[in-house]
């Protein structure tokens, strides 16, 4: 029999300067005892950290990721955390297409006064993370494949597309569009979920094209979608000037990637 | 480029991190690290021994670059960033790593694994301090003039405050005359002095002071600019009026419900507070039984807030009505008595002396206002009372001004869901706005009683004068900076800034956002979101963040 040695999640938090770092530093002087997992990076609001970040880190081969700011509402910078919540959100449905579990992404809010909540948050996010395993083996997928999918995510993550609705949800949920119509948060949540699903699939494919020109069926094999999915996104990339057909081969056209 | 070289210190903190990790080996572990030319354990780096041994080693072995792994910023980084200036070297090229607080404090059971984390930390911190860029804070001029919008007993006392401290100071008010709300009141509880006599009194020192210029009949229609640079227009009758200000002050106060359709209300017999303060202060009050009822219109779905002021005006209303009758009776119908504090109390608990009636009601049987009675049930008495009046007084709430909101955009401040100017931080910053140079005070802000605005009014005044007295302010240098070749001009980053320190303009490239260095806090809310990427957060890079972003497994390699 073999021992399997135990595996240890390897965590980043980002926190704002001014209410969560601060909890984290009163549960230092309170000297409240956490797994020492995480390693935590400090911004000065948490509105800084960009989803892309997030995603970059899960390309590193972190396990987990926390993101922790001021309580609604107490926000620093006064309105920065609603937008956190919101770019959170997005990260968490993007690492779903993924195929990872988005528990891998905590987002939640620590005074200055919390050191105890904040040592209990990293100790059961720790055990969460530990309980999901290491990323790698979270799917069946290959390293390599894995690491492509996780590039698509983030780079749908810096499209102006998404990156758009994300900074509009508040005013079109909250405030009536010139119409005097408001749109509700299902609706603004499954609008998000086409958009990263289109956004998601489009990437995919161009970074399938990296290096060679490739026929739709060709494209299809490589992301794992149906030759129909696939030629409907060729043409609104065509249409966007992100790939255009250079010969073709049998009855297939063959692409290749024109935009970077 | 001067090749980057990088100096470590690693704190013991006496035992405090030394007792739990291997500090020495930290220092060993950090010589190791790319561009690390210098590294060292002391007792205490932030000792005159530490701080000096910081400078000399600047000096000595041309350190362009220092990190200090100890406690946390939140408290040190100050002093560490001064010491590199001292030694010459820009502020910004420093970089903490918190090995205490967050890492030898809170990992005391297993030290092996605390010191791993420690070089983990440590490497993350020689990662970024080897990108970060030197920054230099301006500064800005401020003009030593003051607005102050509003010129009731708040705007009053607030110009008064700043004149006398040699600035210059103009008073725009929309009525033609000063004194606001005051004008039509009677007498001010819990002190009974005549409302008049206080405002004549501000008024003839106002005339007095040569550094004051009060604009009656008078709106502020635009306001440009930012702190210590505001260029403001006042429109006074036909013609603008413009000058320059440094700081502004919204004084513009509140105004009171008028409770049109409810209770019966129709300015005769059923009347409110303020008409009764009128009809007392002419002495044309005429009524043997009068019955006051408060919260009206306000505590309830609507308004959920409290006005504050209306239970000691109606308590002090009673008061004078007995007074100046005292055959007079008077019935208060109230919800909850707010009377805080031992004065207002004491004030509460005389009034009952009197013989006023106090019967309290609940806001699921309200008192209905008929001809001649007023029917009420009795939550004490558990029983229905019908009190005949001459006179029945409603006890409204204050509301914002219908125009506040204009001035606020005008201004770029925010107001709260009932209109009210909303401050800074309820406790922090009480009466600032975000937006640097703009200040608030009085019942703008929120109902205030008279003795409250006026300590606001000081308040603010105090806060106003100090960017005027210092003459400049210093501009944050970690800010938003705009590629204006990647801008797309889309406003997304105007919508997302809380200071307006964003904000697109017409370029000879297009449309572009432009930071307000002045105004810029450097949250990085606006990068984070641009759909472009066209906005860097200077000293918190994407590169600079991301350089942190270093799997364990590659520091333990």
């Amino acid at each position: 029999m073999t021992f399997k040695e135990s595996f240890e999640p390897d965590i980043l938090g980002f926190l704002c300067n001014w209410c969560s770092y601060a909890g984290a530093d009163l549960a230092g002087v309170s000297r409240f005892q956490y797994p020492p997992n995480i390693r935590i990076i400090r911004v000065m609001c948490s509105a800084r950290v960009d989803p892309t970040i997030i995603l970059e880190a899960f390309i590193r081969g972190l396990d987990g990721v926390m993101v922790l700011g001021c309580h609604l509402g107490d926000c620093h910078y006064m309105t920065g955390n609603y937008y956190t919540e919101r770019r959170m959100k997005t990260s968490k449905n993007v690492l779903k297409s993924v195929g990872l579990s988005p528990e891998r992404l905590l987002v939640d809010w620590v005074s200055a006064s919390e050191g105890e909540r904040f040592a209990t948050l990293v100790k059961d996010f720790t055990e969460r993370v530990r309980k999901l395993g290491s990323l790698g083996k979270e799917t069946d997928l290959e390293p390599q494949q894995l690491r492509t999918r996780l590039t698509a995510a983030k780079e749908a993550l810096a499209q102006e597309r998404i990156r758009w609705l994300v900074g509009r949800e508040r005013e079109l949920v909250e405030d009536k569009n010139v119409f005097g119509e408001k749109v509700s948060q299902e609706e603004f949540d499954q609008l998000m979920l086409q958009t990263i699903k289109k956004e998601f699939a489009k990437i995919r494919i161009l970074l399938s094209m990296e290096e060679d020109t490739l026929s739709v069926k060709e494209i299809a094999q490589e992301v794992e979608a149906s030759p129909r999915e696939v030629l409907r996104n060729m043409i609104s990339l065509e249409r966007d000037g992100l790939v255009s057909v250079v010969g073709i081969e049998g009855n297939s056209p063959k692409y290749r990637r024109t935009g970077v | 480029m001067n090749e980057v070289r990088v100096g470590v210190f690693v704190c013991h903190c006496g035992t405090n991190i030394g007792g739990f990790l291997n500090v020495p080996g930290l220092a060993k572990y950090a010589l190791r690290l790319p561009h690390v030319v210098f590294a060292k354990d002391n007792q205490y780096t932030c000792s005159e021994a530490g701080l000096t041994e910081i400078r000399n080693a600047i000096a000595e072995n041309k350190l362009n670059r220092v990190v200090v792994a100890s406690c946390t910023p939140r408290t040190h980084e100050p002093l560490f960033r001064s010491t590199c200036k001292e030694a010459g070297l820009n502020p910004y090229l420093f970089q903490f790593v918190n090995i205490r607080d967050q890492c030898s404090w809170v990992h005391m059971q297993d030290t092996e694994r605390a010191t791993e984390k420690a070089k983990a930390l440590i490497r993350m911190g020689v990662a970024r301090v080897v990108l970060l860029e030197p920054l230099e804070e301006t500064q800005v001029e401020v003009n030593p003039c003051a607005l102050v919008i509003g010129g009731g007993i708040t705007g009053m006392t607030c110009t008064l405050s700043l004149a006398n401290r040699d600035f210059e100071v103009k008073l725009v008010e929309k009525e033609d005359r000063l004194g606001g709300t005051l004008n039509t009141l009677y007498k001010l509880y819990p002190t009974h002095e005549e409302a008049s006599k206080l405002v004549q009194a501000k008024a003839e020192e106002l005339k007095k002071n040569p550094k004051i210029e009060v604009l009656t009949s008078s709106e502020v229609e635009e306001v440009k600019g930012f702190v210590g640079n505001y260029d403001i227009t006042i429109r006074q009758g036909e013609k603008d009026r413009l000058f320059k200000a440094g700081v502004i002050i919204v004084a513009t106060g509140a105004e009171t419900l008028k409770p049109v359709d409810m209770y019966g209300y129709d300015g005769e017999h059923v009347i409110t507070q303020l008409e009764l303060e009128g009809r007392l202060k002419e002495g044309r009050l005429n009524a043997n039984t009068v019955v006051m009822i408060q919260c009206i219109g306000s505590r309830n779905e609507k308004r959920a807030y409290c006005s504050k002021v209306c239970c000691l005006t109606a308590l002090k209303n009673a008061v004078l009505i007995r007074e100046a009758n005292p055959d007079a009776q008077v019935f208060v119908l109230y919800r909850d008595m707010v009377t805080q504090g031992t004065i207002y109390e004491d004030y509460y608990g005389k009034a009952r002396e009197t013989g006023i009636m106090f019967i309290k009601y609940s806001p699921e049987r309200q008192p209905v206002v008929e001809d001649g009675s007023v029917r009420i049930y009795d939550e004490l008495l558990g029983e229905e009372l019908i009190l005949p009046y001459d006179l029945v007084v409603l006890s409204t709430p204050m509301v914002a001004h219908l125009d506040s909101a204009d001035l606020a955009q005008r201004l770029k401040v925010p107001v709260d869901k009932y209109g009210f100017f909303l401050e800074a931080h309820v406790k922090l910053r009480p009466v600032d706005f975000a937006t640097d140079g703009i200040f608030v005070c009085g019942c703008a802000h929120w109902p205030a009683n008279v003795g409250e605005s006026i300590s606001q009014a000081y308040g603010a005044a105090s806060r106003a004068s100090i960017p005027m007295s210092v003459g400049h302010v210093k501009t944050e240098p970690s800010i938003a900076v705009v590629d204006e070749d990647e801008c797309s001009g889309c406003g997304l980053c105007e919508l997302t800034c809380p200071f307006k320190a964003i904000r697109i303009e017409e370029t000879e490239k297009g449309r572009k956002a432009k930071v307000i260095a002045a105004s810029c806090k450097g949250c990085g809310a606006c990068g984070a979101g641009c759909p472009q990427k066209a906005i860097t957060m200077r000293h918190f890079t994407d590169e600079q963040l991301l350089a942190q972003v270093i799997p364990l497994t590659e520091v333990t390699s």
